[in-house]
């Protein structure tokens, strides 16, 4: 275990490094930043200036080696439309977007976790045919669509919650709803097959034979193993809700990193977007390493054959 | 694929085909999905001929005209028209063809990418194998939506950058599912077959197990189109994707976003053709997986 264990935590930092350099790369050579701070019009010792003052005149990989070095201090630079130091702006934004990303995991699971065992129980029922329904709509309707949708029903017609911001619970109320719905249907195939796969195995046959409650077993034996893969899917869906929240969080202007992203985009804050983009690739890389340790502690399967 | 297709004899193979049409046929989703994309294909083929309006020309002195469905619609602007005149009818239909080109072309160069790798680290495993999964990590690591937006902002944003980004960028899954499809496959007697008959490396590959995975292949690429669907409305939604005055669905949306409150029709029209297009290529998709799997033959 502890070797598995090793190995997977270098390639975990392998891949950290990697994508940094990669993030940067992208974000440089897309175009020339330059230009872009000095606004339009610009004169070109303008731009040369600009470009001197910055360290942009520089080669590539010095400039990331400088950066890499600044960042694993801590130190992601300023932001050049906020004019504030970019980790205390990313800081204090990433609360907001880590509530929104619980509250959506919450909701995920606790509306694809009864109807997914249920629909185990129940194939071909009605609420089989509920989730299936659930779980086609929730993937085909755009995601901005169905907040837009909300925003007509809960926020115009009936007056409960607010349309955007982020000041109290009931901003959280609606955003919550859409994202946690987008990630439901992965989770909620999963719950099913895996609930189907167990109930079917020799180990639940044994707990019915000797004669325990059909909830007992279905709730005890049942879930608690069907659950594994689940734990794993979460982990993964959690570092998605954080960066996938970038147009959610725009729709209802919740103030939370998805939001500063699109705001540094927009802006050209280079320093801002490049942060963000390495923050939620290393918490995505650390969160898969968690779920793949955790498997592996509750598999031996997994941590033989990935060892090798 | 399995023994019971080797146990037949070779007189059962002309029927087969005959049984995959009467599985086709007889699967609902995929036959109302089929239906719903073939719809969508000939909105946009035929848009230039049915198209009552042209879908850039502005006329300030018909500004949001109410759908026909309302008390003050019209039927010469069956959908009514937007905050600059434009007919929105004939916006929406010319818009399937955008999300209908980005759907295909990103389908096709990330199918590409994603199955050359797939097949490569499937077929070779060892060490190419581990430099393919390593490839597949890295870039699932990079948030997709955020990259695919601040690339498109320093490039610029128009319909060709936005296929080429998100066809450089939505491999991972192409990659991921051909490399598992290939390692079954890789094992089986006609590979060795094959291989031991002298075929080159990349006959086999592409000769032998190509075909063989290609199901997996297909259901793959549909999930994919449909997703870059999405993610083309999105990052135009947001202003970063396909510009104006192209009728990009997403796009639609976001210039229909200031009359939320009183106009929602000219978010609810080209929103609904969103949903009905990806709802469409994902139930042709399930369908083809169903059809297309060996229990499905039972």
């Amino acid at each position: 275990m502890l070797i598995y264990a090793l190995k997977r935590c270098g390639l975990a930092v392998l891949v950290a490094v990697v994508v940094s350099a990669l993030a940067f790369l992208l974000l440089r050579a897309s175009g020339d930043v330059a230009i872009a701070l000095a606004g339009e019009g610009a004169r070109s010792e303008d731009i040369e200036n600009i470009r001197r003052l910055y360290g942009l005149d520089r080669p590539l990989i010095v400039q990331y080696l400088d950066w890499a070095a600044k960042m694993a201090q801590g130190n992601f630079g300023t932001s050049l439309y906020f004019k504030t130091d970019v980790s205390a702006l990313v800081l204090d934004k990433l609360p907001v977007s880590a509530w929104l990303a619980l509250y959506s995991l919450i909701f995920a699971l606790g509306l694809s976790l009864p109807l997914g065992v249920l629909a185990a129980l129940y194939p071909n029922s009605w609420v089989d045919r509920l989730c299936l329904a659930l779980a086609v709509v929730g993937q085909a309707l755009p995601s901005f669509f169905f907040a837009l949708i909300l925003i007509i029903l809960f926020a115009v017609t009936w007056r409960l919650l607010p349309v955007s911001g982020s000041d109290t619970w009931a901003h959280y109320v609606m955003p919550t709803i859409v994202l946690g719905y987008y990630i439901a249907p992965a989770i909620m195939r999963l719950v099913r097959a895996g609930m189907i796969e167990v109930l079917a195995s020799d180990y639940v046959r044994t707990a019915r034979a000797k004669g325990l409650s059909s909830r007992s077993v279905v709730l005890k034996h049942a879930l608690r193993n069907a659950l594994v893969p689940v734990v794993a899917l979460s982990a993964v869906q959690l570092g998605f809700l954080l960066g996938g929240s970038v147009v959610i969080e725009t729709v209802f202007a919740l103030d939370g990193i998805g939001y500063l992203a699109y705001q540094s985009i927009t802006h050209k804050d280079l320093p801002v977007t490049q942060a963000i983009v390495t923050l939620l690739s290393v918490v995505y890389v650390g969160l898969t390493l968690l779920a793949d340790l955790a498997n592996a502690w509750l598999d031996p399967r997994i941590r033989v054959g990935g060892g090798s | 694929m399995t023994d019971a297709a080797l146990l037949i004899p070779d007189l059962t193979t002309a029927s087969s085909g005959i049984l995959l049409r009467r599985r086709i046929f007889a699967h609902r989703g995929l036959m109302i999905g089929a239906t719903l994309l073939l719809l969508v294909v000939l909105m946009a083929l035929l848009a230039p001929l049915v198209a009552p309006h042209d879908p850039y020309a502005q006329d300030l002195t018909k500004r949001m005209i109410p759908p026909i469905w309302y008390e003050k619609g019209t039927w010469t602007h069956l959908f009514g028209t937007d905050n600059l005149g434009r007919d929105y009818f004939s916006r929406v239909l010319y818009g399937s063809q955008i999300s209908l080109l980005i759907g295909l072309s990103v389908m096709v160069i990330s199918g590409f990418i994603g199955t050359s790798l797939g097949l490569l680290a499937g077929f070779f495993g060892g060490r190419v194998d581990m430099i393919v999964t390593f490839i597949i990590t890295v870039r699932l690591a990079l948030p997709l939506l955020l990259v695919a937006l601040a690339v498109v902002a320093t490039i610029g944003g128009s319909l060709w950058i936005v296929i080429l980004v998100l066809g450089l960028l939505k491999w991972d899954r192409f990659a991921v599912v051909m490399r598992a499809a290939t390692q079954q496959v890789r094992v089986l007697d006609y590979v060795a077959a094959a291989e031991a008959a002298g075929a080159s490396t990349f006959r086999v590959i592409v000769g032998e197990v190509l075909p063989n995975v290609l199901p997996q292949l297909v259901v793959v690429a549909t999930v994919e189109a449909a997703s870059a669907i999405l993610i083309e409305a999105a990052l135009s939604f947001l202003g970063l994707g396909v510009q104006p005055p192209l009728p990009s669905w997403g796009l639609m949306i976001a210039e229909a976003k200031a009359y939320l409150f009183f106009s929602f029709w000219l978010i609810a029209i080209p929103g609904t053709a969103l949903a009905l297009l990806v709802f469409a290529v994902n139930m042709v998709g399930d369908g083809i997986r169903d059809v297309s799997a060996p229990g499905g033959r039972n």
